[in-house]
Order: structure tokens, then C-alpha cells, then sequence
């Protein structure tokens, strides 16, 4: 079931283009990203963005359970935000946090 | 309303995609959380709005301020602890860097200081 709005529609659409952009925009820098902390900056951007493109789909396809799917979303990828960056500042501890860490790579 | 709807979502769009580039194209790691911080909640936040300003019920627009709500709660937690995780390991700062209020204070005692603080 779609919309009715033809304005609506043609928004949702434009709107799901700029979204899939910013995606690969965010992934871009998630292959390139010198340090591992770039790299979960750009996941935590990408779960973001992800949770906007539900919140966009729920109206573009008229299903309100894309809301709640949504939701679940978001918190659930700010467990894995927080349990990203706390691995990343544990890890540096136990390696003395005095070297460079820059040149290391995944 | 419905062109309400179109304007908060194109907003919204736009938004992001500045979030994204800014993400691409800032100098270092503490600059590039500005730009996925703010800017992807503010862009999240629209689409959340323009929901509620498309469907116009109850608990529909409920569930979408309650979205927004928990968005801006976790998205500077979640930017605190990056941050703080970049900059106690020593991220390179950008070269034009003047002021680093922060400078160090990090409390790295060595591997052997056990509990971190909360």
C-alpha cells in the first residue's frame, strides 16, 4: 500500500536517494579511515543514517511498524557504539596507552 | 501537512548527506565527530518529524517523540566515549590545532591500574 500524496511520494523518493548517498559517503570513509576510532565514527553515522532511511521507508511505504523497527534500531546500535569505543580505550589501556597507535591497522 | 511532510523530509535528507560529506572531508577524528554527531541527529530527527506530520495520531507521534528523545539522549553519550576513547589513545590531531584544553589528562598509570572510572 502506497501513499495517496503525490508530493509525498515524489519526496520520499528523492529523499531515499540523498540517504543512500550519505551511506555510501559514511562507507567510504569506514574502508578509509586511518584509525579505528574513524572507523567506529563512521559506523556510529551509518546506524544513524540507517534509522533515518526506516523512519523515511515507513512513510514512503505507509507501514507504521517501520516505526517501531526503527526504534529498536537505534537502541540497539548504541549498545554496539558504546561497547565499540569502550573495547578501543580498553585495549590501548592494556597496551600501556603510551605508544603511537596510529600506524596500526586492522 | 503534506507539504509539511515533503519539506521535513527533504531537510532531513540534506542533512545527511552534509553530515556524510562532512564526515568525508574534515581533517581528523575529532573534527569528523562534529559532523556525525550533530548534523546525522538533526538529520534523524526531521525524518522522525516528519512522520508524526504525516500520519497525524496519537500514538504514532508518541512513538516518534519518543525517538527523537532517546536520539538526543544517546547520541552524546555515545560521542563522549568516542571521543574520550580517540583522544586517550593518542589520535593524530589535526596540524592547525592550537588549543588542546584537554591536553593529557587521561590517567594512564599503566596496564596495572585496574577499574576504570564510570
Amino acid at each position: 500500500m502506497g501513499v495517496e500524496s503525490e508530493l509525498v511520494r515524489i519526496a520520499g523518493h528523492i529523499t531515499l536517494v540523498l540517504l543512500t548517498l550519505a551511506i555510501l559517503i559514511a562507507f567510504v570513509r569506514l574502508a578509509i579511515g586511518p584509525d579505528q576510532a574513524d572507523r567506529i565514527v563512521a559506523l556510529d553515522l551509518i546506524s544513524v543514517l540507517i534509522v533515518a532511511y526506516l523512519a523515511v521507508l515507513s512513510i514512503h511505504t505507509g507501514q507504521r511498524a517501520y516505526l517501531d523497527v526503527a526504534i529498536a534500531y537505534a537502541l540497539i546500535a548504541f549498545l554496539g557504539t558504546v561497547a565499540l569505543a569502550r573495547f578501543r580505550e580498553r585495549l590501548a589501556k592494556e597496551r600501556g596507552g603510551r605508544e603511537d597507535t596510529d600506524e596500526e591497522g586492522k | 501537512m503534506e507539504v509539511l511532510t515533503a519539506v521535513l523530509m527533504l531537510a532531513g535528507g540534506m542533512f545527511c548527506l552534509v553530515a556524510a560529506v562532512g564526515m568525508l572531508r574534515l581533517p581528523d577524528t575529532i573534527i569528523r565527530m562534529h559532523a556525525a554527531t550533530k548534523a546525522g541527529s538533526l538529520g534523524a530527527g526531521l525524518m522522525f518529524l516528519a512522520l508524526a506530520s504525516y500520519y497525524l495520531d496519537l500514538s504514532t507521534t508518541l512513538r516518534a517523540v519518543a525517538a527523537i528523545f532517546f536520539l538526543l539522549i544517546t547520541a552524546p553519550v555515545a560521542a563522549h566515549l568516542i571521543g574520550r576513547a580517540a583522544y586517550c589513545t593518542r589520535v593524530r590531531l589535526w596540524d592547525r590545532t592550537r588549543i588542546d584544553e584537554l591536553a593529557y589528562t587521561c590517567d594512564w598509570s599503566g596496564p596495572e591500574d585496574g577499574e576504570e572510572e564510570g
